[in-house]
């Protein structure tokens, strides 16, 4: 906190505000927090007053007939903002990474982090009419924390041993202290719901900007505005309407005709040349996104770290970000984590350098026998194709690489997670703890890389319970370091989230932590 | 009493094709055994770990032998009960109608327009056949019959859409919208799905007329001295309706069942889209349903080809 504090005492130079003035006003980190979120938004407001009216139609590519409107269930993206639409999170992460109380009015933890209270804000009504009151946020809490709710936020649930309420606070004790309990209650998952949610999850009564009117799944979304909204500031448009279009050049001709007035997912390969439309905006933001060729660190012959060096040297980073991504990413460095995230520091570089691959891979002693990576198009945008870049130079290492290519169906079960060599990708996470803790923690169910360290582990649990900014960020740029060097990850790029949009929108900033400013476009921007 | 040896015949194509829905429940059935990964899986994507899998099978009923599963679900069936989607908890029969509804709307209007146009291409062609109208529609039809649909779809999209802006390059319908929206929704989808199988109706038709053309009583029609269009229209086309009838409802069939490309292309709630989430989500209970309903459709479609060809053929109608 003493970071974000000192961050945010930056931000407030450069609004030019008194700082006493704030100090007094300050009563809390979390307070201080709050005011950060608001003194950026204001900033960005003088510019232009929202005008009000119209509504928002928005053409979303990643929804299915099978999606259901249980937040606890949502895993892609049209799921993702519908969620946003009609509900809220206790907190949000900003798009400079601090924590902005949305249900909770202010948030505290004791010094070692192994308990936090949040005083939730009173007054805010459900879209049923009903008091949305501290039992319905512990309750919520309760339900992702239950199994059989099968809720994406299990993994975060699981590190917290207590959740009660306490006079007008959720309170959250954990066994060992974690200094981003904030930021994890912050996963999209936790949208607060009345009774948690336990009665009927898929209801979609929430406190949001926007009231659900109809939903067919895998088709189209309509929502109005929330009469009662809690949150004055936001939801300009008399409605939102959000149509499924998986097809990318459906979904950029469909801007291109004005029926839609925001999609997702450009293709890089497209990117510029919808630029260059009249009338049309790309919103491209770096985030903390990656792909991945994940090989297996207890498995022959990658248990063996000369081999895993020589692969990672025999990878040209610059030339994927620049074919693949059409320079629409950042290279990466064989760690999960990149300058988006806060306490990053970074490693040297590692270029590609076929001197370098040849050399480790003869001091692994590899029999020679091909070396097959396993790839279908479902791993990531481009995937087949980085693979068979990847092939070229480390054969130019006279490194035998062969590349499996296999059907996308099926691939997230039987090859991500299973096979010993193959391409996936993460969404990232808003910090670090949860990002190591997720993919590279030995326990983890998904340590996709089968990386096996007692040191590591015990760095990242140590790291997790610091309070200390500076030596929180001294421990990860050893956790970094490790992975780095000995990891089973190659990490070749991090991707951009690439949006576009019409012109007739004011008041739209792009934001790292997803599409559509987070996620919270509809109800922050307007039409001009 | 006897029975008419037509209602007789009717009756045997439909028990046949009753027969045949069992055998292709059945084939669906072992064919989403055979996918690799389960529905529990597919729920849970990247969130899968061994607990979560167990509860969900267990849940959803998964450890149960895949016989037992097909027979609850058969016995379901003849009382009328699809079922839930595994993956979201939907009524199947509720949210695969509303699929079905829009598939045999697009379907139907699509066909409205491609049927007498094909004929009545097909009848202009063999009226001037080798002279520059017949050339000139057999090299159209055949050109827009072998490009690929999705092509044609983004064509169309690109210049009456993004270009001109006259129709809507999305042609998502819903309740809210009256028929004249839908009509005016679906106008880009049904241009595109009428170029697709025009070509084919309108050369069976003009191949079969010319057919028969040949025949002695076309000869006694024209040396009666009536015109050409006439001979053709009113003495020809009914003796090579037969023919014309098994490719019309062929291609019917392809209109309801065979249309998922335009249906992403258009962005259109069919019953493509719908079956191929499904399939993806390994979501059992539905994928039996799109598919029992598809082979319901193409099994009735080629019963009513069968019955139509009959009773055009006098000889058929009446046997001895």
């Amino acid at each position: 906190m003493n970071d974000d504090l000192s961050r945010l005492l930056a931000d407030i130079d450069t609004a030019r505000m008194n700082r006493r003035r704030f100090m007094g006003t300050a009563a809390s980190a979390g307070v201080a927090a709050a005011m950060g979120g608001t003194i950026l938004s204001a900033s960005a407001a003088f510019a232009e007053e929202p005008k009000k009216g119209g509504t928002f139609r928005m053409g979303w590519g990643g929804g299915e007939s099978t999606d259901t409107l249980d937040p606890a269930l949502a895993d892609s993206p049209v799921p993702f903002v519908v969620n946003r639409q009609w509900g809220d999170t206790i907190v949000n992460v900003t798009p400079d990474g601090q924590i902005e109380p949305r249900l909770a009015e202010s948030l505290s933890s004791n010094a070692d982090g192994t308990e936090w209270r949040f005083a939730i804000r009173q007054g805010v009504k459900f879209h049923d009419g009903s008091d949305m009151t501290v039992d319905d946020v512990v309750a919520t809490f309760k339900r992702h924390s239950d199994e059989n709710a099968k809720s994406g936020a299990f993994g975060i649930m699981q590190g917290i041993a207590e959740i009660t309420a306490e006079g007008n606070e959720a309170v959250f004790r954990m066994a060992t202290g974690n200094a981003d309990l904030p930021y994890l209650l912050s996963d999209y998952h936790l949208v607060v719901q009345p009774k948690g949610g336990v009665d009927n999850p898929s209801a979609a009564i929430g406190t949001g900007t926007y009231k659900l009117v109809s939903a067919e799944p895998g088709v189209r979304y309509v929502f109005e505005k929330n009469p009662a909204d809690w949150d004055t500031t936001r939801g300009h448009y008399d409605g939102v309407e959000l149509t499924v279009i998986n097809d990318g050049t459906a979904r950029t001709s469909a801007l291109q005709s004005g029926q839609v007035d925001i999609i997702n997912r450009i293709d890089p390969k497209v990117a510029k040349l919808l630029g260059q439309v009249p009338g049309i905006l790309v919103e491209n933001v770096s985030g903390r996104g990656h792909y991945v060729f994940n090989m297996s660190a207890n498995t022959a012959p990658f248990d063996n770290k000369d081999l895993r060096l020589a692969l990672k040297y025999a990878i040209n980073r610059q030339e994927m970000v620049d074919k693949i991504l059409d320079g629409y990413g950042g290279v990466g460095n064989d760690i999960p984590i990149n300058a988006a995230y806060p306490l990053f520091t970074a490693q040297p570089q590692r270029e590609y350098d076929a001197a370098k691959a040849a050399e480790h891979y003869k001091a692994s002693g590899h029999d020679g026998s091909p070396i097959v990576l396993t790839v279908a198009d479902t791993a990531f945008p481009g995937a087949v194709d980085a693979a068979a870049l990847f092939q070229q130079t480390a054969q130019a290492a006279g490194i035998p690489l062969e590349i499996a290519r296999v059907p996308d169906d099926g691939y997230w079960s039987d090859v991500w997670n299973v096979n010993p060599f193959h391409a996936s990708y993460w969404g990232g996470r808003p910090v670090q703890d949860q990002m190591w803790s997720t993919a590279y923690l030995s326990t983890a169910d998904w340590n996709d890389t089968k990386y096996f360290n007692p040191d590591l582990d015990a760095l990242i649990l140590s790291a997790r319970a610091e309070t200390d900014t500076a030596k929180r960020t001294e421990l990860y740029a050893q956790i970094a370091a490790i992975v780095h060097d000995d990891g089973g990850l190659i990490c070749p790029m991090f991707n951009d989230f690439i949006d576009a949009r019409s012109d007739k929108i004011a008041g739209f900033s792009v934001d790292p932590n997803y599409e559509a400013m987070g996620g919270w476009a509809s109800a922050k921007t307007w039409f001009a | 009493m006897t029975i008419h040896p037509i209602i007789k015949l009717v009756a045997q194509r439909i028990a046949l094709g009753l027969l045949l829905l069992l055998a292709v429940s059945v084939l669906i059935f072992a064919a989403t055994q055979i996918l690799p990964g389960d529905v529990a899986q597919s729920i849970l994507g990247q969130a899968a770990t061994p607990e979560t899998l167990a509860n969900l099978r267990e849940e959803l009923g998964l450890n149960k032998p895949a016989v037992t599963r097909y027979f609850d679900w058969l016995f379901g069936l003849l009382q009328g009960d699809l079922g839930t989607a595994l993956s979201n908890g939907q009524d199947i029969a509720t949210s695969m109608g509303k699929r079905l509804g829009n598939t045999l709307f697009l379907a139907a209007c699509a066909a409205a327009v491609a049927v007498p146009l094909a004929i009545l291409l097909g009848l202009i062609a063999v009226r001037y056949r080798n002279r520059w109208p017949d050339k000139a529609i057999s090299t159209v039809t055949l050109a827009t019959i072998s490009v690929p649909e999705f092509l044609v779809g983004y064509i169309v999209v690109y210049f009456l859409s993004v270009q001109f802006r006259l129709l809507p390059s999305l042609a998502t319908v819903n309740d809210d919208m009256s028929l004249g929206e839908r009509l005016f929704a679906i106008s880009l989808p049904v241009l595109v799905l009428v170029l697709a199988v025009l070509g084919h109706m309108m050369r069976m038709t003009r191949a079969a007329i010319l057919n028969v053309l040949e025949s002695a009583y076309v000869e006694t029609a024209e040396l009666k001295g009536l015109s050409p269009f006439r001979v053709i229209a009113r003495h020809a086309l009914p003796n090579a309706i037969a023919p014309v009838v098994n490719v019309v409802m062929l291609n019917m069939a392809y209109l309801v069942v065979g249309v998922v490309v335009v249906e992403v292309v258009f962005v259109y709630p069919g019953m493509g889209q719908y079956l191929v989430d499904h399939v993806a989500k390994r979501d059992v209970p539905v994928v039996q349903a799109c598919g029992l309903v598809f082979a319901a459709i193409y099994i009735g479609l080629n019963i009513a080809a069968d019955v139509i060809s009959i009773l055009a053929n006098p000889r058929l109608r009446h046997p001895k």
